[in-house]
């Protein structure tokens, strides 16, 4: 049951079976719940066993506080908290608007080339980034791989877009396929550069592609965070648009929906959140899928409370993987990619398996 | 005047031999990045001062105690924190850079050992490790082992001759030759154990084809051990593996069963045991005695 325009006027009491829209409600407030707890407990832990509460106890007395705890604090516990919130809400986000766009449960931003690109761009900027000018390096600085890996996803999810649209009305269909073929001409190309990739670029490939919050800072937040809050912002207003083209895009028209501009606001908002989160994290997979997934068969496919929803949990469940990420075998840092697919694929696969008889992909 | 004259003197000494570290004779807690720096620290006798290392130091075994950091390129800037180091010695290219900005913001001396490969640079990662610990005279006898090493190959080389034609093979997983070329340490490790790289015209590890390998009919086959203690005393066995493969049948090191095997470490790690690795690897390819 998908609510296009639900009647307002009913009385809470006199819900219709299969009605979930309450479920959202309860569960947003959960959620935000859960963030705040996981956001607390993050802060708190980390390698070096600064104690959180200890040093915030220490400033609002206006005691000394030690250079090295504000510095874990400050900057490194704290930024990380920020990027994992981001990205995790941007990651999340994306997957729910791109799975309602395509009508596709297995649809995700990887759909609009965003990651190939992203991945081509930081795999060019990792191995060839020596070649580039003295003085565009000295700009640039260690920045260069996440601005290669933006500018990557930006420039294939335009060629895409060029690709699909024609009069003004972009196929989605013709999204998909051509999508497949661009991916098919990246992964040749990152190939051909992997080769000539000496072996210390090899291993930085390797770990930029299992991703990491690692190198949180102040500068990417600052730089990627805007994007990200921007794109967040912006989902709420595709809820209804996208649950209108769950009818079919004729249909969605006929009920008054703009199709073409939920269309380009749902593409440009993907992309954005995607974009900026690989360029500052690398590939993190799975949230984008498993996030909306789990929202819909808890809350139905309304997207009013799915995309807001997919936000928090999406955001709680990266912070909790980067705090095992950090915390499991330090002092050394496990890959945050590798954790969000070890516990999420297990964790996803019982799911459907107990709800095998509800749900139909 | 005579200040002046000082002054140029003291600009020339300092001309005349560089620093290659700052010194830090009081740190006491020392984090070691790289297996080769954590090899020299070792040498040098400074194991006491070690706090925590990275996981390519593995040798001497004590060192496995220690805590580990991670891969050197993908350290966590609070995992470095967390074992309390005031001086950080690292090979060249640690990173992530946003790490290392960090550790230099938090006030901990950052320290990068120069790479080498060859005599000279080996002798200057022994000296940046012995100057950073504040200990330069230490430096000295571990310099002069590995020269002397070294030598004996060299003197063990005068004779003139010709020399042996390595080839390095990395791996050969699904029977794809992955051989070392020019600009890697396997490259390097030849060159110092007087012999000659049998391949060229490719840089680092890369895959290579089965009539190139062939063409370039190397004397002998130098592999890494597999640290499996049995398998690697196996010679038969690792002959036999690479007799199976038509491209190496034909080379003259197969056909003559001059297979070498060694352990990575050692043979790669271009550290304080390179010199005595070298003269391994000599007497391997060449011969004990000869």
């Amino acid at each position: 049951m998908v609510a296009v325009d639900a009647p307002r006027d009913r009385p809470e009491g006199d819900r219709l079976e299969g009605d979930r829209r309450h479920v959202g409600r309860v569960l947003c407030l959960l959620l935000v719940l859960l963030l705040a707890l996981v956001a607390i407990l993050s802060l708190g832990h980390g390698a070096s066993g600064v104690s959180a509460p200890r040093v915030l106890a220490d400033w609002l007395a206006g005691r000394q506080i030690a250079p090295t705890d504000r510095i874990v604090l400050v900057d490194i516990r704290l930024p990380r908290l920020l990027t994992g919130i981001l990205v995790g809400a941007g990651l999340a986000v994306s997957g729910a608007v791109m799975q309602g766009l395509f009508r596709n449960p297995l649809a995700d931003p990887g759909l609009l080339g965003v990651s190939a690109g992203a991945s081509l761009g930081a795999i060019s900027g990792i191995v060839l980034g020596g070649m580039l000018p003295a003085a565009i390096l000295s700009f640039t600085g260690w920045h260069l791989v996440p601005l290669a890996a933006f500018g990557g996803g930006w420039l294939a999810m335009l060629l895409l877009y060029g690709i699909s649209t024609r009069r003004g009305r972009t196929s989605v269909a013709t999204m998909l396929l051509a999508g497949i073929a661009l991916a098919a001409m990246i992964g040749a190309l990152s190939g051909l550069i992997v080769y000539y990739a000496n072996d210390s670029q090899l291993r930085d490939l390797t770990f930029w592609g299992l991703g990491s919050l690692a190198g949180a800072s102040w500068t990417k937040i600052l730089a990627a965070g805007p994007l990200i809050a921007a794109a967040l912002l912006a989902a709420p207003f595709l809820a209804r648009g996208l649950n209108g083209l769950a009818l079919g895009e004729a249909a969605a028209a006929h009920v008054g929906i703009r199709v073409q501009r939920v269309k380009a606001v749902a593409i440009l908002t993907a992309a954005a959140a995607t974009g900026a989160s690989v360029a500052i994290s690398g590939g993190i997979g799975f949230v984008g899928i498993v996030v909306p997934h789990l929202l819909r068969l808890l809350t139905g496919p309304d997207h009013r409370w799915l995309l807001v929803n997919s936000a928090l949990l999406g955001a709680s469940v990266l912070v909790c993987a980067d705090m095992v990420s950090r915390t499991v075998i330090a002092p050394a840092e496990l890959p945050i990619g590798i954790i969000t697919a070890m516990i999420g694929g297990p964790f996803f696969m019982w799911v459907l398996l107990s709800n095998r008889r509800v749900i139909d992909l | 005047m005579p200040r002046l004259i000082r002054l140029a003197a003291a600009a020339a000494l300092a001309c005349a031999s560089p620093a290659l570290a700052d010194p830090h004779p009081d740190a006491s807690r020392v984090l070691s990045l790289g297996g080769a720096v954590t090899e020299i620290v070792h040498a040098l006798g400074q194991q006491d001062r070690l706090v925590g290392r990275d996981t390519t130091s593995s040798f001497p075994p004590e060192v496995l105690a220690l805590p580990d950091v991670g891969y050197v390129r993908a350290l966590s800037s609070e995992g470095v924190l967390s074992v309390q180091p005031d001086l950080i010695l690292s090979e060249e290219g640690a990173g992530p850079p946003e790490t290392i900005a960090l550790l230099q913001e938090a006030g901990i001396p950052f320290e990068t050992i120069p790479e080498g490969h060859d005599a000279e640079g080996l002798a200057r990662k022994v000296e940046a490790v012995a100057e950073a610990l504040g200990v330069p005279d230490a430096a000295g006898p571990v310099i002069e082992e590995i020269r002397a090493d070294l030598a004996r190959v060299e003197q063990a080389n005068a004779g003139g001759g010709q020399k042996k034609r390595v080839l390095f093979i990395l791996s050969l997983q699904g029977g794809r030759v992955m051989a070392g070329g020019e600009g890697s340490g396997a490259d390097a490790i030849i060159r110092l154990a007087g012999a000659e790289n049998a391949v060229s015209g490719f840089q680092g590890y890369k895959p290579m084809t089965d009539e190139a390998v062939t063409a370039a009919a190397p004397d002998v086959i130098l592999m890494m051990q597999r640290g499996d203690a049995q398998a690697d005393s196996d010679h038969n066995a690792s002959l036999a593996e690479l007799a199976a493969m038509p491209a190496l049948a034909v080379t003259p090191a197969v056909r003559d069963g001059a297979v070498v095997t060694m352990d990575g470490l050692l043979l790669l790690g271009f550290g304080p045991r390179t010199g005595a690795a070298a003269l391994e690897l000599h007497d391997a390819i060449y011969g004990a005695g000869s």
